[in-house]
């Protein structure tokens, strides 16, 4: 239902100003080719600065790429940026259009923008409050309400006035679990009903794995990988991760531990190693047992996570990725 | 948490779609100017209803004071009645240009316009519900400033109902010309910037009677949209107000306000899909 073919899009280099220093051309899409399928949640995945954003800002009409064509639903977005209104609705990470209204004339105000008319407008917004347990915040200003609740007011804005395709650039950053738990309800509904479609735009790892259907994983503008996250991850199973975390500094002195110590990304105390089922074993034997032990703190050995297939596929940013 | 994976999904809708390819699908509906300008005025009234009462006091107090020091200045008739519509004028001028251009200025800089550019909702609806919920807030604030003044400097009140064409005409100009300036300065504090000097502007050349002023100031006077409502209302202090005048002036009033709503809406496009 959208296909992206050789998007590109280069931010120009800026000359440093008293206090403000130089930044180089910047390459924020680099020939991007996705195809998301109808009824599916697609996920796009990266640190920040990968460019999703820019990504999704071009997919969605906001920017103009500086070649490559995007077509949603068998219209050219890049030549009729304007029909994408139409198509899609799209929830930006800003909420200072909406920020001074209450929960409730941001929900109406914005149907009514999706051209509803007043009577239809009213009764979505009820609808869509009750379900995603906001009526009791309704006539409360968007500016008042926390972090999470006023991005949740923030969706059910674009849940009102229905459309084939949402564009959600991180829903659920800020959220509890209550929260996050009403989104994606609200979005599988509206997936078994209408089949809408989904693309997501996250840097969060556990929700990637849950509840998407394929994501494409975005490094420095390039997509590097575009799978089901059990794809992706089987691209690295031979591999499990070993996180020892030490009580004060690594014991060196026994030559175990210092043979590890170059396959071993360090962070403070904590020693990262990605290794083979077999070796992962002898590590834990090692460490477990011995002079060794004395100055572990503790130990963990996990199957791989959608982190490890995107460090393993040569991620640039070691610690993009939000692991909550 | 996702519970329908995409096999799963009806198939009937699945097939509709894939069988109607490569026809490009139905759009959305587009919002209407009418309705979706309705929408806009309705929505930023309730939150210069929230934010902007403050500053509304602020402005009135700033008009009124301004006459009290003018008092000890001129002395009657023509200056009187330029310094009391001047002051109303610029009630106007605060909230419409100097108000908006922040607000436009700030929602630029934040991202806060992708929210109506990915709305099937005409540019112009955008920028005529904000200039017009931010013209209508400057009412009450205009028609006190003007009664105070008139009470003050001993003018007739039996002409303050060309205010019902002033506040609108003035309104408009000068709206126009604060969003146009918010979305177009490519900073916030740029926008604010523009938007107090505008402001300051309409204080100097509208509130100070012209007569006393050099060539080149004069010349900057005819050239701001709000000198004209000044104009326009202060003619209809005189006994026997020269109608033809006012309607001329009120006419240069509502022609600069259809330009610079058109530059606004420009600047709106432009700033919207960058």
């Amino acid at each position: 239902m959208c296909a992206v073919r050789g998007l590109t899009k280069t931010y120009p280099a800026v000359r440093g100003r008293r206090g403000v220093p130089a930044t180089p051309e910047v390459r924020a899409t680099d020939d991007v080719a996705l195809d998301i399928r109808h009824g599916e949640i697609f996920g796009l995945l990266g640190p920040n600065g990968a460019g999703k954003s820019t990504l999704v800002r071009q997919m969605t009409g906001l920017m103009r790429p500086d070649s490559g064509s995007v077509e949603i639903l068998g219209h050219d977005i890049v030549r009729h940026p304007e029909r994408a209104s139409r198509i899609l609705a799209y929830l930006g990470q800003e909420s200072s259009a909406l920020d001074e209204l209450t929960v409730s004339l941001a929900a109406e105000t914005t149907g009514r923008l999706r051209g509803l008319d007043a009577r239809q407008a009213r009764a979505e917004r009820d609808d869509v409050l009750d379900e995603l347990g906001l009526a009791a915040l309704a006539s409360r200003p968007l500016r008042k309400l926390s972090g999470g609740q006023r991005r949740l007011a923030c969706f059910a804005a674009v849940l009102v006035g229905e459309r084939p395709l949402l564009v959600l650039d991180e829903p659920t950053t800020g959220m509890d679990p209550v929260a996050r738990r009403a989104v994606w309800s609200a979005v599988d509904r509206r997936r078994a009903e209408h089949g809408t479609t989904v693309l997501l735009v996250t840097h969060n790892v556990i929700e990637a794995e849950t509840v998407l259907d394929r994501v494409a994983v975005l490094d420095r503008g390039r997509v590097i990988a575009c799978d089901t996250p059990n794809g992706l991850k089987e691209q690295v199973a031979g591999e499990v991760r070993v996180e020892l975390v030490w009580r004060e500094a690594a014991p060196l002195h026994v030559p175990e531990v210092t043979a590890l110590r170059d396959r071993a990304v360090e962070s403070g105390r904590r020693w990262t190693l990605r290794l083979a089922p077999e070796e992962a074993r002898t590590v834990v034997a090692t460490v477990t047992g011995g002079a060794a032990f004395a100055a572990l703190d503790d130990f963990t050995l996990a199957t791989p996570s959608l982190e490890d297939v995107y460090l393993a596929l040569g991620g640039a940013v070691r610690q993009g990725l939000v692991k909550a | 948490m996702s519970v329908v994976p995409a096999g799963a999904l009806p198939a009937g809708v699945l097939t509709a779609e894939e069988a109607a390819a490569p026809g490009p699908a139905p759009l959305g509906p587009r919002a209407r100017l009418w309705p979706s300008l309705a929408a806009v005025y309705r929505a930023q009234l309730s939150r210069a209803r929230v934010a902007r009462i403050p500053l509304l006091f602020v402005a009135t107090f700033q008009s009124v004071g301004i006459m009290i020091l003018m008092r000890g200045v001129v002395d009657g008739g023509g200056e009187a009645r330029a310094v009391v519509a001047g002051s109303s004028v610029l009630v106007v001028a605060f909230v419409a240009l100097n108000l908006l251009a922040q607000y436009f200025g700030q929602l630029r800089a934040s991202g806060g316009l992708d929210h109506y550019a990915t709305l099937p909702v005409p540019p112009a609806a955008v920028v005529l519900g904000a200039a017009g919920a931010y013209a209508s807030f400057t009412v009450p604030g205009t028609v006190v400033t003007a009664v105070v003044g008139c009470a003050l400097f001993g003018l007739p009140l039996a002409h303050l109902w060309i205010l019902a064409a002033v506040i609108p005409l003035a309104g408009a100009a000068l709206a126009g010309l604060g969003a146009a300036l918010g979305l177009l300065a490519p900073r916030p504090e740029l926008a604010t910037l523009l938007g107090q000097l505008g402001m300051s502007a309409a204080l100097l050349l509208g509130v100070l009677p012209p007569e006393r002023m050099p060539e080149a100031v004069r010349l900057a006077r005819d050239l701001l949209p709000s000198t004209y409502g000044v104009e326009a209302f202060a003619r209809t202090f005189a006994p026997h107000p020269d109608w033809a005048h006012v309607l001329g002036d009120l006419a240069v009033c509502g022609v600069v306000g259809v330009i610079s709503l058109a530059v606004a809406t420009w600047a709106y496009r432009r700033a919207a899909v960058r």
